[in-house]
């Protein structure tokens, strides 16, 4: 049915395949800081954004009404406000980079993605074929790469505004994302040397950690947030501060850095800077849950192969296993899950209150540091004793 | 009363961690998320105001529909913003409220000077003029932010007292005092 498709060149399918992608992560982006002023506004006992309609909308009896409330328009109605808006560049800056950064916040936001798998389906031999752009030995690696990158934009931004709250604020961004950096990658080292067993090809693959985890029996479906919770739980934290959210976002305190980075900025620039956050943190809670929860399985101990057979068993419908269907299936899990995961971030947010710079770095390096290299080295041990 | 000493106890592991609170947070917030808004949706809904509320100054009129302002003025004279301006007036010698002798021609109170003190109101020696629970007051131009004295007796409607202080005074001016 769709075998044209492979008659492309292989770059066509790629351009097309990334597009594709890029118009999904956009939109939940902006969706999602729609999402954490109602969260924010329900968390905080009011109603929350709920009178932009779109009057062809609205005279659909009750779905207009609750999209309405649910202020799913407030989204077009930000997002206009922001494109239409005077983008203005102030006399001081330094033009060419101050226009730089917004950019280059953009690209490693979105490049991440091309490593993380987003779904499976599964051939007519069982084999798992993951739906990713780009299914790179080097994985996670590439992801740490790339998106540890977003921090020049940010230092950029800070310095080509010509400013001190943007300047001093890009100096806490640059020292408290290269701090948790350090944490984090030692957080996730665990699941890689248990992966990587002795005698199998190496791979820091995140396909690989969900094969893990679809395994069946007790230990082969667990996933790996029950075998390593504190590697979960450093990687989390780590999450929190490398994507500048509630409770480290000292980068971008209103209360003593005005804007911090982004005083400067207004309109489109603006909005770049923060779908480009948003990304990140889509990213980041896809490889959260693909390392630690299982990717696009249901739940523990019950991959999505034994999903869909159940599926099929029960309805009897053919449809159930047929690639397109299990593709689009394990797509709206493993959303669900980003989508969970993004809600807690901003449950988070409205729960507890920011830290002070010092104490960010404090956490930073003296816990979190030596508590993810002792974690480590346990696991190690443990895993050189297990595997022999 | 005896002195109580307090144990002062180090914090425990679990507390330095920081994460039962958190935690302990996470439940709180969640308890508001599920709760209905306790806001009110403005123009929809309005709040209920409650008595003796200073709102926009109005006149009012005696349970006979007769205006209680008698025009002397006290109002405008105490009005420190100098909000008020009253033209005085005669009653017309045939009208049933002829004995009250005076009411106001013209009564305007510029709401934009008003500061909503309620000093008018307090030296009204006829209860004539009392801030009501009007709280919204809002106008495309300087002209609609006056208002004249038929806006306000709209605003202001009846007093329900039973004085009829100068009903008495004719009847006993007819009469021949009571006492």
């Amino acid at each position: 049915m769709f075998d044209f498709f492979f008659q492309f060149p292989v770059w066509v399918q790629a351009a097309i395949k990334g597009l594709a992608v890029i118009l999904v992560i956009f939109p939940i982006a902006g969706v999602c800081s729609m999402a954490e002023r109602k969260v924010a506004a329900w968390v905080q006992d009011r109603p929350g954004p709920n009178r932009a309609v779109v009057p062809w909308i609205a005279w659909i009896p009750v779905i207009g009404k609750f999209l309405q409330r649910l202020g799913v328009f407030h989204v077009m109605a930000d997002g206009g406000k922001m494109l239409f808006k005077e983008d203005s560049t102030p006399g001081h800056v330094n033009k060419f980079y101050f226009i730089a950064a917004p950019l280059l916040a953009m690209v490693p936001a979105l490049t991440t993605v091309a490593v993380v798998p987003f779904g499976a389906y599964f051939d007519d031999a069982g084999r798992t074929i993951p739906l990713i752009l780009a299914n790179l030995d080097v994985g996670l690696l590439a992801v740490f790469a790339i998106s540890s990158l977003g921090v020049y934009s940010l230092i950029l931004a800070g310095w080509a505004s010509n400013s001190k709250y943007p300047f001093l604020g890009s100096v806490r961004a640059s020292a408290q994302l290269i701090s948790y950096e350090l944490s984090m990658t030692l957080s996730i080292l665990p699941v890689f040397l248990w992966i990587n067993a002795p005698g199998s090809t190496g791979t820091l693959g995140l396909v690989r950690v969900v094969e893990f985890q679809s395994q069946s029996g007790l230990v082969g479906g667990a996933w790996f947030c029950f075998f390593m919770p504190i590697s979960a739980f450093i990687f989390l934290v780590c999450l929190f501060a490398e994507t500048n959210r509630q409770p480290f976002d000292t980068i971008e305190s209103e209360a003593d850095l005005v804007g911090s980075f982004h005083t400067e900025y207004g309109a489109f620039k603006w909005g770049l800077f923060f779908v480009a956050e948003y990304s990140h943190m889509i990213v980041g809670s896809g490889i959260f849950m693909l390392l630690f929860c299982g990717g696009w399985n249901p739940l523990p101990w019950l991959p999505l192969a034994t999903l869909v057979g159940w599926l099929h068993h029960i309805s009897g419908w053919a449809f159930t296993v047929h690639p397109l269907f299990v593709g689009i299936f394990s797509i709206a899990i493993f959303l669900g899950k980003v989508l969970a995961m993004i809600f807690f971030f901003m449950w988070i947010r409205w729960t507890v209150p920011r830290f002070r710079y010092d104490q960010v770095m404090k956490i930073g390096w003296r816990f979190l540091l030596p508590l993810s290299i002792a974690n480590l080295l346990a696991y190690a041990v443990a895993i050189a004793f297990i595997q022999k | 009363m005896a002195v109580i000493q307090l144990e002062r106890k180090p914090l425990t592991f679990a507390e330095r961690t920081y994460l039962p609170q958190i935690i302990r947070g996470l439940k709180t917030t969640m308890k508001h998320l599920v709760a209905p808004a306790v806001t009110l949706e403005y123009p929809e809904q309005r709040p209920d105001i409650p008595d003796g509320y200073r709102g926009v100054p109005t006149l009012v009129k005696d349970p006979n529909g007769r205006e209680k302002c008698v025009s002397c003025q006290l109002c405008e004279f105490v009005c420190p913003p100098k909000a008020i301006r009253i033209t005085p007036g005669e009653i017309p010698p045939d009208a049933p409220g002829a004995h009250v002798e005076k009411a106001p021609q013209a009564f305007d109170i510029d709401m934009l000077r008003c500061i909503y003190c309620g000093l008018c109101q307090e030296v009204c020696p006829e209860e004539a003029i009392w801030l009501q629970k009007q709280y919204s007051m809002t106008g495309l131009t300087r002209e609609e932010m006056v208002n004249h004295k038929d806006r306000l007796y709209e605003l202001g409607g009846t007093l329900p007292d039973q004085h009829h202080k100068w009903d008495k005074k004719k009847a006993a001016e007819e009469h021949g005092n009571a006492h």
